[in-house]
């Protein structure tokens, strides 16, 4: 198995600094803004979007404006994969309710989780808009998704494993590719 | 995990995933659309053999909640009190395409027998098997104690030294057999305090010590948890005591005893609660009474755990 590094910790950075200054330029300013990230690594990124945002907009709260949203029980694939482990979800204390809602996800592949996503915001509110948010676009959508913000486009063939660490959770901080 | 028989055959991993995932049900339960599509279009059905209600509605909810199909199947007025067997019964919902059933029977076995007879292919749930088990019981009873000593910290854990006295018709109870499987797994210290002749033969095969006398018992072990068995009135076929006055002086919960209880101890009881017999009505309203409590995590151990058997590819 080879393994090849696409993205370092540095470009990582890069790649979540622009992601907060566009979602802020789309959304013409931070206010009604909740950054809604996916487990596990979704929640890790939200966080550091939200933080590179509150870095220039001081009045920005970071820490209420991220929550986490566990799709598990949203799945159309729960029949045919191994039982997965339900997390947490949990909305910022003002809702989401008319606000802009950004979803966060590591890397986008099939669209399925993203689906589900949507699926699972509907039960905390009916926000004013949805967007997306991936670090890593791979590519083979299986359904008319596409994400509004992306950190990196990678051609991949469907063989290949794409696998971001983040130093929250894991050792490294990088995205790699294994074939 | 393809059916749920007995506490017996969780392992610790398994009754703590189930535990957690009922955390995130009891958020669900919470929320103003109380139901999630993860069961959309599979079938649940209720086959209750024997009476029940709080069982019953619980499964029928929790099913409902995940979204899925639910047939309720009770024996009275229905094809088996024209005397049709159990077989024939589970090949019917077989055709129908039952894909999960939740078994109560008044015959020790019957779910198991449900399971590796080959009559029916879905997932079984056992809800109760004459005197041998009723492992929902026991997990929502976990799930509660769970959630009154640890709060909102209780995910990922267990009941390590937990000190769980069983209170009553230690004998004919399923729920203490299921409890004391799935307490021992999850690390409490258990005691049991019966008059002797609602004890098993012998009773150092359950695998905790006996008291014969609640007072004692209570001072003694000074228990977290008392758990009070219900005094199953429908087996009660011999003389296992002289008169309910008599059990209700030396067995029963009453307000004395309240009073003998540690500050943070609670009083949990799995109803249909015979107030006056083996617990007191002072004792039953009490703020350490659990009672309403196990009734509500009923429904989010009872969706945890057809998550967990009817997600993933169970082959």
């Amino acid at each position: 198995m080879s393994s090849r590094t696409v993205l370092a910790a540095a470009d990582i950075d890069r790649a979540v600094t622009r992601i907060a200054h566009e979602i802020v330029e789309a959304n013409q300013g931070t206010s009604d803004l909740v950054l809604l990230g996916i487990p596990t690594r979704g929640v890790i990124l939200a966080q550091r979007i939200a933080a590179a945002i509150a870095r220039n907009y001081p009045d920005f709260d970071s820490e209420a404006a991220v929550g986490r949203l566990d799709i598990t029980m949203y799945r159309d694939d729960l029949a045919s994969n191994p039982t997965k482990v339900v997390t947490e979800s949990r909305v910022p204390n003002g809702g989401i309710a008319g606000k802009t809602v950004v979803l966060v996800d590591d890397v986008l592949f099939s669209g399925r989780t993203i689906r589900a996503a949507l699926d699972a915001i509907q039960e905390f509110g009916r926000p004013k808009c949805v967007k997306l948010a991936v670090l890593v676009d791979r590519g083979h959508r299986e359904l008319p998704i596409r994400a509004d913000f992306v950190g990196k486009n990678l051609p991949t063939s469907r063989e290949e494993r794409i696998r971001v660490q983040l130093n929250e959770s894991d050792a490294d901080n990088q995205v790699v590719i294994e074939a | 995990m393809k059916h749920l028989i007995s506490a017996k055959d969780l392992s610790l991993d398994e009754a703590l995933a189930i535990l957690d995932t009922a955390e995130e049900m009891a958020a669900v339960n919470d929320r103003e659309v109380k139901k999630l599509p993860t069961l959309r279009g599979r079938t649940v059905v209720n086959l209750f053999f024997e009476d029940s209600t709080r069982t019953r509605i619980s499964f029928e909810l929790a099913a409902k909640r995940l979204s899925a199909d639910v047939i309720n199947f009770s024996a009275k007025g229905s094809s088996v009190s024209k005397g049709e067997s159990l077989k024939d019964t589970a090949q019917t919902l077989e055709a129908m395409g039952a894909e999960a059933v939740v078994v109560r029977h008044h015959a020790s076995g019957a779910a198991q027998n449900l399971a590796e007879a080959g009559w029916i292919g879905g997932h079984i749930v056992n809800a109760g098997d004459g005197k041998h088990e009723h492992p929902t019981q026991a997990l929502l009873d976990a799930f509660t104690m769970r959630k009154r000593i640890h709060g909102s910290a209780s995910r990922g854990r267990d009941l390590n030294g937990v000190r769980v006295l069983i209170v009553g018709d230690v004998l004919h109870s399923r729920v203490a057999r299921s409890n004391l499987h799935l307490l021992r797994t999850l690390g409490a210290e258990i005691r049991l305090v019966a008059p002797p002749t609602l004890l098993p033969a012998d009773p150092a095969a359950l695998g905790a010590a006996t008291y014969f006398d609640l007072d004692v018992a209570l001072s003694d072990f000074k228990p977290d948890v008392v758990m009070m068995l219900r005094v199953q009135l429908e087996r009660m076929n011999a003389s296992f005591f002289p008169t309910a006055r008599e059990y209700a002086r030396q067995w029963g919960f009453s307000a004395d005893r309240l009073g003998l209880l540690s500050e943070h101890a609670i009083v949990m009881h799995p109803g249909p609660m015979n107030r006056g017999l083996e617990i007191s009505s002072e004792a039953a309203d009490s703020p350490r009474s659990t009672v309403l409590e196990q009734v509500a995590n009923g429904i989010s151990v009872r969706m945890s755990v057809l998550y967990h058997l009817m997600s993933g590819d169970a082959n």
